[in-house]
């Protein structure tokens, strides 16, 4: 087990120095950040352009920039964003936790109402609560998540007025944007927890745990779930990446003071300084989360500890 | 069969249980006392299972349901029908009042939580136990089921413990509340005979000091002559006969009970004969039975020619365990320096227990394995020599038929298609009409019509399917066919047929087999010669009437004495035999002994030095 989290280690490590390598790359392919300052000030020169890279630190040749870069990562300085001058390191603070707030409600809620419903349809394959509860995630499964967002707006804040539009204001302002993510991602969860379930409850020991004399709850929760838990960790790590990225459209839909609007900002001003920190920081994000998925592997399943 | 000095534990009375509208029991009746063992025998379909199941309340989970019946079950407060038990109140009685004890020690344990939490789990529930007493009770029981290190084994996973020891833990689990009945469906099925034997002997010497109800649910009638009482005889849904197991074995009534005794390979039929023989087999007929085929001496093999295939001290070893930066440190050594040869139209027969290495060997042979070491020639040109056009030729002249034949036949394509694929792989015949005649040809020879080719591998049975893989082996006209455990997941009814079309086959092309076993009965009926695996090694080797009939090796004489024999009147001393099957997995550095043979008779070789 220590020598295949090592493993894994590496080669998260590795993932992280090709993901900032290539944020830094294609970045700079999108033009020059000085131009792009000075483009309504009128007429520069080309020395009020030199002047510019140089206080912007982009003069520098591109691996000597990179490196910086990659030194600003371990003292958590990203430098100053070009709108303003702010902190990046300060900006990525303040909307780092409202981000991962949301992201971790929307992982709760799918996760808490997904397994008890995927078991309830396992256990009742082909009956009436089964079919029920496949069609339903069906219908969640092909909303697009920026019209149910703002279907959602229109019927709890234009209509009954129970929920606030936007921002992040205590625990209410929560429930309109993680429910919205939350849906969609509960509709695949739902059928892929039904599936392994279905394959766990063939299992011998389950027909062992029946005869023990067990209630079926513990039958259910006890011995068979943990036994599907390792596709569906492995899944719920994957979806934890694709709902970051998810979330820039979101966030921008309630107007959350995450890092999606962060970034959003930041693709339109060209504020590079500010999206390269973005990213790396998602990438980070992604890769301690399938970190993490590698460690539980362990704890759940024995036979990988001893391997 | 009236025995009025006990009244029955269990009584099953006209017990019908259908899936859907498939009635699959049909008025079933049978009881049994404490202290008896009743047998539940037929083959696959019988319902044997579904009337465990169902005494467990099982079946329902699984679609079951009981159009009629009661299943009497005494306790102090008096019979109580468990038919008409909620499956709450069914909860109270299973695992502590009845217990159960499944085929596949495997998968029967839960791979996610240690052997102390398992047994404990039912300590806990039924008896109220806090944790550190049932865990303390739990030692007891493995104690009981004389598993060495109880307290230590309290912390391992299943994944760490091997098939015997597994079933031990199912045993001790299942007697874990003391059981007034205990169902054992097929325990030993799935273990090797020296270890079906420990187990065996564990559960008989359990029955006696706990004086439980056991039924005992199996095919195998060997086993059931080692360890009934009495033995119930089921065949489609319906008890066919019901007797003591002496008389049942003496004397059988019923046509299938008939059927089924003969079909059952003896160990030690064949005693006195040079050569295997096939016999005439008795076969249901409507309500009566009939012989099919004739007698005949298998008297095809060639030893006056150059050996079909010689193998020369064949090592294959697998790497198991890795360190970090990849460098070995356990090896499997799955073949060590073995040695023989096969001649044409002979069968030698490699006989061994889990990790003996003769699967190894066989795939090593077809090409499915690389060899570490030595040398394998066939008709006189060594592997190592050959092109990959002959390698490839060679894919054609020695042909495999695995254990599962339901696992070796695409599941997508029309069995017409699986057998033409050899045909049009190796381009022995042109045109599609050609190929088609031939393929109904197979079809017809191994005793299926050619009108199945277009019918898919679930529409057939076990034994049908297996044909069909013989057929898709004889597709390529080849010189040696390497049956691997070919016959061991088939009824002996069915195994009886196609031991038959083996001998046939090979009477008819002059095809030499290497079959690899675990069943010596079966292997006594079929093979010329025999050699014994053991970790690898060859224990012994000689002409099939050498090995069996004066074993000297004394693994030989072990794996032998251990076989189940058919006949109740032969009563076996129990606990000679105890210990695991060795593991042939070694660390890197440490090599095995390789163990020099001498030759005690004429092609009689046995291992080690007097």
């Amino acid at each position: 087990m220590a020598s295949f989290l090592m493993k894994r280690f590496l080669q998260a490590i590795f993932v992280l120095i090709a993901v900032t390598l290539i944020v830094a790359f294609a970045i700079r392919l999108t033009g020059d950040p000085a131009l792009m300052l000075t483009q309504e000030a009128g007429s520069v020169t080309e020395a009020d352009l030199m002047m510019i890279r140089e206080a912007l630190g982009i003069n520098k040749p591109f691996f000597a920039q990179y490196f910086d870069f990659i030194k600003g990562i371990f003292s958590f300085d990203f430098g100053r964003s070009f709108m303003g001058g702010t902190s990046v390191s300060y900006l990525i603070s303040k909307s780092l936790p409202a981000t991962l707030m949301l992201a971790a409600s929307v992982m709760f809620i799918s996760i808490i109402i997904s397994i008890p419903l995927g078991i309830k349809a396992a256990v009742s394959k082909g009956k009436w609560a089964d079919q029920v509860i496949r069609i339903v995630s069906l219908v969640g499964l092909s909303f697009p998540n920026f019209w149910l967002a703002l279907m959602l707006v229109l019927v709890f804040s234009i209509w009954l007025q129970w929920l606030p539009p936007s921002g992040m204001d205590g625990f209410i302002s929560f429930l309109m944007p993680a429910f919205t993510m939350a849906i969609i991602l509960t509709a695949t969860n739902v059928r892929l927890v039904r599936s392994s379930m279905l394959e766990t409850l063939q299992a011998q020991y389950i027909m062992v745990a029946r005869a023990k004399g067990l209630s079926e709850n513990t039958v259910l929760y006890k011995h068979a779930l943990r036994n599907c838990a390792i596709p569906l960790i492995t899944y719920f790590g994957l979806q934890f990446g694709g709902l970051l990225g998810g979330i820039v459209i979101i966030e921008r839909v309630f107007n959350w003071p995450g890092l999606g609007t962060l970034a959003f900002d930041a693709v339109s001003g060209r504020d590079y300084p500010v999206l390269q920190a973005v990213i790396t920081i998602l990438s980070m994000l992604i890769v301690s989360v399938n970190l993490l998925v590698d460690i539980a592997y362990g704890l759940i399943d024995p036979r990988i500890r001893t391997e | 069969m009236t025995d009025t000095s006990f009244s029955p534990i269990l009584t099953v009375e006209n017990l019908s249980v259908e899936f859907g509208h498939t009635r699959v029991i049909d008025g079933l009746n049978f009881s049994v006392m404490a202290g008896r063992t009743l047998a539940i025998v037929g083959e696959s379909g019988s319902g044997k299972s579904v009337t465990s199941q169902s005494i467990m309340r099982l079946a329902e989970s699984t679609g079951a349901s009981y159009p009629s019946g009661r299943i009497l079950f005494s306790t102090e407060n008096g019979e109580i029908d468990l038919l008409s038990q909620s499956q709450e109140e069914m909860r109270s009685i299973r695992g502590k009042d009845i217990a159960m004890i499944f085929q596949e020690p495997m998968t029967s344990l839960n791979p996610v939580f240690t052997v102390g939490d398992q047994i404990s789990e039912s300590l806990s529930l039924h008896k109220k136990l806090s944790k550190t007493e049932a865990l303390k009770e739990s030692v007891k029981l493995l104690k009981m089921v004389r598993l060495p290190d109880a307290e230590d084994m309290l912390k391992r996973y299943p994944h760490q413990l091997s098939g015997g020891m597994r079933q031990r833990v199912m045993i001790a689990m299942a007697l874990a509340c003391r059981p007034k009945v205990l169902i054992a469906d097929e325990p030993t099925t799935a273990l090797d005979v020296t270890i079906q034997a420990q187990i065996l002997t564990i559960l008989n010497d359990l029955q006696k000091e706990l004086n439980m109800a056991v039924i005992f649910i199996t095919h195998d009638m060997g086993v059931v002559a080692e360890i009934a009482d009495d033995v119930v005889v089921m065949w489609k849904g319906k008890k066919v006969e019901q007797g003591p197991v002496k008389e049942l074995f003496a004397n059988p009534q019923h046509p299938y009970t008939k059927a089924l005794l003969a079909a059952v390979p003896k160990l030690g039929s064949m005693t006195g004969e040079r050569f295997p023989k096939r016999f005439p087999i008795t076969v249901m007929d409507g309500d009566g039975i009939r012989l099919v085929g004739e007698e005949k001496t298998q008297e095809t093999a060639r030893y006056d020619k150059q050996p079909l295939l010689s193998v020369r001290n064949l090592v294959t070893r697998f790497d198991s365990k890795k360190r970090f930066f990849g460098r070995v440190t356990h090896r499997v050594h799955a073949v060590e320096e073995v040695s023989f040869d096969i001649f044409h139209g002979e069968t030698l027969a490699l006989v061994g227990e889990s990790g003996s290495g003769k699967s190894t060997i066989g795939r090593t042979i077809q090409q499915l394995q690389q060899a570490t070491s030595g040398d394998i020639s066939f008709e006189g040109n060594p592997f190592s020599a050959m092109s990959k056009a002959e390698k490839q030729r060679l894919r054609q002249e020695i042909q495999y038929i695995f254990q599962d034949p339901l696992a070796s036949l695409d599941p997508r394509k029309t069995i017409g298609f699986s057998i033409a694929e050899p045909i049009k792989t190796h381009n022995l015949i042109r045109g599609e009409q050609k190929i088609q005649q031939r393929v109904h040809e197979l079809l017809e020879r191994v005793g299926l019509t050619k009108e199945h080719a277009e019918r898919y591998p679930h529409q057939f049975s076990g034994g049908q399917r297996q044909r069909i893989c013989i057929a898709r082996a004889l597709a390529s006209n080849p010189k040696l066919i390497i049956a691997d455990e070919a016959l061991s997941a088939l009824d002996v009814s069915i195994q009886a047929q196609i031991i038959n079309l083996f001998m046939e086959l090979q009477e008819e092309h002059g095809i030499a087999y290497l079959f690899i076993s675990h069943d010596m009965a079966v292997v006594e009926k079929m093979s010329h010669r025999v050699a014994v695996l053991y970790l690898g090694q060859v224990a012994e080797l000689g002409s099939r009437q050498q090995v069996l009939e004066t074993p000297t090796h004394p693994y030989t004489q072990r794996l032998l004495s251990a076989v189940p024999v058919a006949d109740p009147t032969i009563v076996r001393s129990s606990g000679r035999l105890s210990g695991e099957i060795p593991s042939p997995v070694r660390q890197v550095g440490n090599e095995p002994t390789i163990v020099p043979h001498r030759e005690i008779a004429p092609g009689h070789f046995v291992a080690g030095t007097l």
